[in-house]
């Protein structure tokens, strides 16, 4: 994108004598040939409620054909930031833009460009899954033409076909989430954005859903724009952003991110933890704290430091684990926190436990 | 423009695959009036499908104007019977304004899907589709119409219990102001849909509203000889305007003498000015209009 916007600067340049005034546009449609421009651009993005600043300002770029996560606690803003994408909330600030189109001055267009699937089922539970498709079709102005067959590829590819005329209500929790996205993709939207597909979910379901995403990123040439607070589902995306309070604290693959740890992340259980903490810092100089019930640190090679872990250290050890870094530890090397300890302090847990039921009735 | 690099693109892609996606080509239109319709016509055929599953309401929407019309009306007939002609039952005093009635509470009870369709989700989906925002609430509006409309005529099928004659052009004048009656109801439901958008307080709201309407219309009584109150807040209620002409309708298909039609539907007055019937119900058609327009601007402006 830099470069993109580079070329068109110089080309620019000459062409502001007069003459050949759109000489920059078509050079900009070369550029276009070449490398897509971006699917989704977002720059100094802020939203506030009131006094709640949900969104404090960020930037990004998702390039076309990518699937790129955006991963954070509850309350972090990733349904904030989807809402202003999906033109469905204005930014206070900042601005945004979708298959190439502002999010604020061309919303028709952006809309006419986007799939959705959001956090909380939009699904009606007194039609048939074909029914709901065809409400959508209905609403985007899909060619009649190509309804049906368009409808019956999307259902096959989500294994819903066979169960098509059933009242959505009587649908299994993941069943819905799959029609969800089957519906989000029947008008075959250039950018799919996807708010937590899997909240409320049992593993088997969670990992089925995660097929269907996959496949279809094989099937299609779509971009994916999904949240999650999952860490296990972040590693499906070819890009992650961390987001804690509104703002965007690493961005990258999750390889490069876990590379940027770097460090092992050590657990261990101990008979008294407020000791092992302070002597983990008098005997070996390193900075340790309570996360997830255990004594939790990073050091350089776990398996050369536990040896002298129990030769040293005067405190009963009970158990001790050793990981390689994953995404959780680049969360709380960005956060200072785990996801799973931001999430239990959050205040956004009834609602997220209210989505849940809601979602699952 | 846009139009052009949405359908290069998937083409491009897809020629090199040959892949699922390139056995069919679907690319969202711009928004057009035809796009419009076809989401105006979908919303209402929505409503239709959800009406056809819920017998249940059908029937259960027949029970209060039943028990105005044959308990209420026989009960009362007594009473009332001295001062009907010989041959009219207070019953057939009554239907039109429990024809109003069934209509009245259907139309609010569909215009409440839209809070309904809020609280779970589903209007979401409608909003953030690339259609206008007036196709969706005429859509709705109409569906609302269509439905209370469908419950009148369930009711208009019982005429014969009120001595009503079935006669196929007095049918068709009664359809036709239910219809007119339904829309404006709905419209109005729709309205306070807008702002209002949590269930009880829909449903607490307009019950609230929907009695008094019902009882200011001059659907139990006949409106000339009221106390001066009364006969203004009459007059001010919109159902008024339906009622009085649909009285009207019935009374002037049973052949009776002009002194009878005179004393029994004595038409609506303006300080002794008798409002025509083309003018009361032109009343609540603008009504309806200026509702629904107020309407379409409110969810305009919602997210
Ligand atoms: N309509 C609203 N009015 C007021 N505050 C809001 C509104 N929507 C979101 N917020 C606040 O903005 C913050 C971010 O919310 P958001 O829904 O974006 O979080 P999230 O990252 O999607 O969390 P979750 O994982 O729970 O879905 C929260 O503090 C929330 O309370
Ligand atoms: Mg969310």
């Amino acid at each position: 994108m830099d470069q993109q916007e580079a070329s068109v600067a110089t080309q620019a340049g000459p062409g502001t004598d007069g003459a050949d005034a759109p000489a920059p546009a078509q050079a900009g449609a070369g550029v276009q040939l070449e490398t897509r421009p971006p699917a989704v651009e977002v720059s100094g993005l802020t939203k506030s409620y009131g006094d709640i600043e949900a969104v404090r300002g960020i930037d990004f770029e998702v390039a076309a054909g990518e699937t790129f996560g955006f991963l954070g606690p509850n309350g972090a803003g990733k349904s904030t930031t989807i809402k202003i994408l999906c033109t469905l909330a204005r930014p206070t600030a900042g601005r945004a833009s979708v298959a190439g189109h502002d999010v604020v001055r061309e919303r028709d267009a952006v809309r006419r460009n986007i799939g959705l699937v959001f956090q909380d089922t939009t699904l009606d539970n007194y039609l048939s899954g074909t029914q709901n498709l065809r409400f959508h079709a209905e609403l985007y102005a899909v060619p009649s033409a190509a309804v049906e067959p368009r409808m019956k590829q999307v259902l096959d590819m989500v294994g819903l076909w066979d169960r098509r005329d059933s009242l959505v209500s009587t649908y299994s929790g993941g069943m819905q989430r799959r029609l969800e996205i089957a519906r989000g993709l029947l008008h075959a939207p250039h950018v799919l954005f996807l708010d937590e597909p899997t909240v409320g979910l049992d593993p088997q379901t969670r990992s089925s859903i995660w097929e269907y995403i996959n496949d279809l990123k094989t099937r299609e040439d779509i971009t994916i724009f999904l949240t999650t607070h999952y860490m296990d589902e972040a590693e499906h995306c070819d890009r992650i952003a961390i987001i804690d309070h509104g703002k965007i604290v690493a961005i990258d693959t999750p390889e490069a991110l876990k590379a940027s740890v770097g460090k092992d992340r050590v657990q261990i259980q101990t008979a008294d933890d407020a000791a092992a903490i302070r002597e983990l810092a008098s005997v070996f100089g390193i900075e340790a704290a309570m996360h997830e019930g255990a004594v939790t640190f990073s050091v350089e090679s776990g398996e050369e430091f536990v040896p002298q872990l129990f030769a040293r250290l005067t405190v009963p050890i009970r158990s001790v684990s050793v990981s390689r870094p994953s995404l959780d530890d680049v969360f709380m090397s960005y956060t200072g926190t785990t996801i799973r300890d931001a999430e239990a302090s959050g205040t956004d847990h009834m609602r997220q436990m209210a989505a849940r039921f809601r979602g699952r009735r | 423009m846009s139009m052009a690099t949405q359908t290069a693109q998937p083409g491009a892609i897809t020629a090199q695959d040959g892949g699922l996606a390139s056995q069919i080509r679907v690319a969202v239109p711009e928004r057009s009036v035809r796009s419009d319709l076809r989401a105006v016509s979908i919303v209402w055929r929505r409503e239709m499908i959800r009406f056809r599953r819920d017998r249940l309401r059908a029937v259960t929407s027949l029970v209060q104007p039943l028990l105005f019309l044959l308990v209420l009306g026989t009960g009362l007939s007594s009473l009332a019977g001295g001062s009907m002609p010989p041959g009219v039952n207070f019953r057939t005093f009554i239907f039109p304004g429990v024809l109003a009635m069934s209509v009245l509470f259907t139309a609010v009870f569909s215009a409440a899907s839209i809070v309904w369709d809020r609280e779970f989700g589903f209007l979401r989906e409608m909003l953030v589709a690339p259609v206008s925002r007036s196709a969706i609430v005429i859509g709705k509006t109409l569906g609302g119409a269509t439905i209370a409309t469908v419950q009148g005529v369930i009711m208009l099928a019982l005429a014969g219990l009120a001595g009503v004659p079935y006669n196929a052009e007095l049918f068709l004048i009664l359809i036709g102001e239910l219809l007119l009656l339904s829309f404006t109801i709905t419209a109005f439901g729709v309205m306070m849909a807008a702002r209002i958008t949590q269930f009880q307080a829909f449903m607490a709201l307009t019950q609230m509203l929907v009695m008094p309407l019902f009882f200011l219309s001059g659907a139990l009584y006949p409106l000339s000889g009221l106390p001066g109150w009364l006969s203004v807040l009459t007059r001010i209620d919109p159902l008024t305007y339906v009622v009085g002409p649909m009285r009207h309708a019935v009374f002037s298909h049973l052949s009776l003498s002009p002194a009878a039609l005179a004393h029994l539907s004595p038409g609506i007055t303006w300080v002794g000015w008798v409002v025509p019937i083309w003018l009361s119900l032109t009343i609540v058609a603008v009504m309806g209009l200026a509702m629904l327009t107020i309407a379409i601007v409110e969810f305009s402006k919602t997210e």
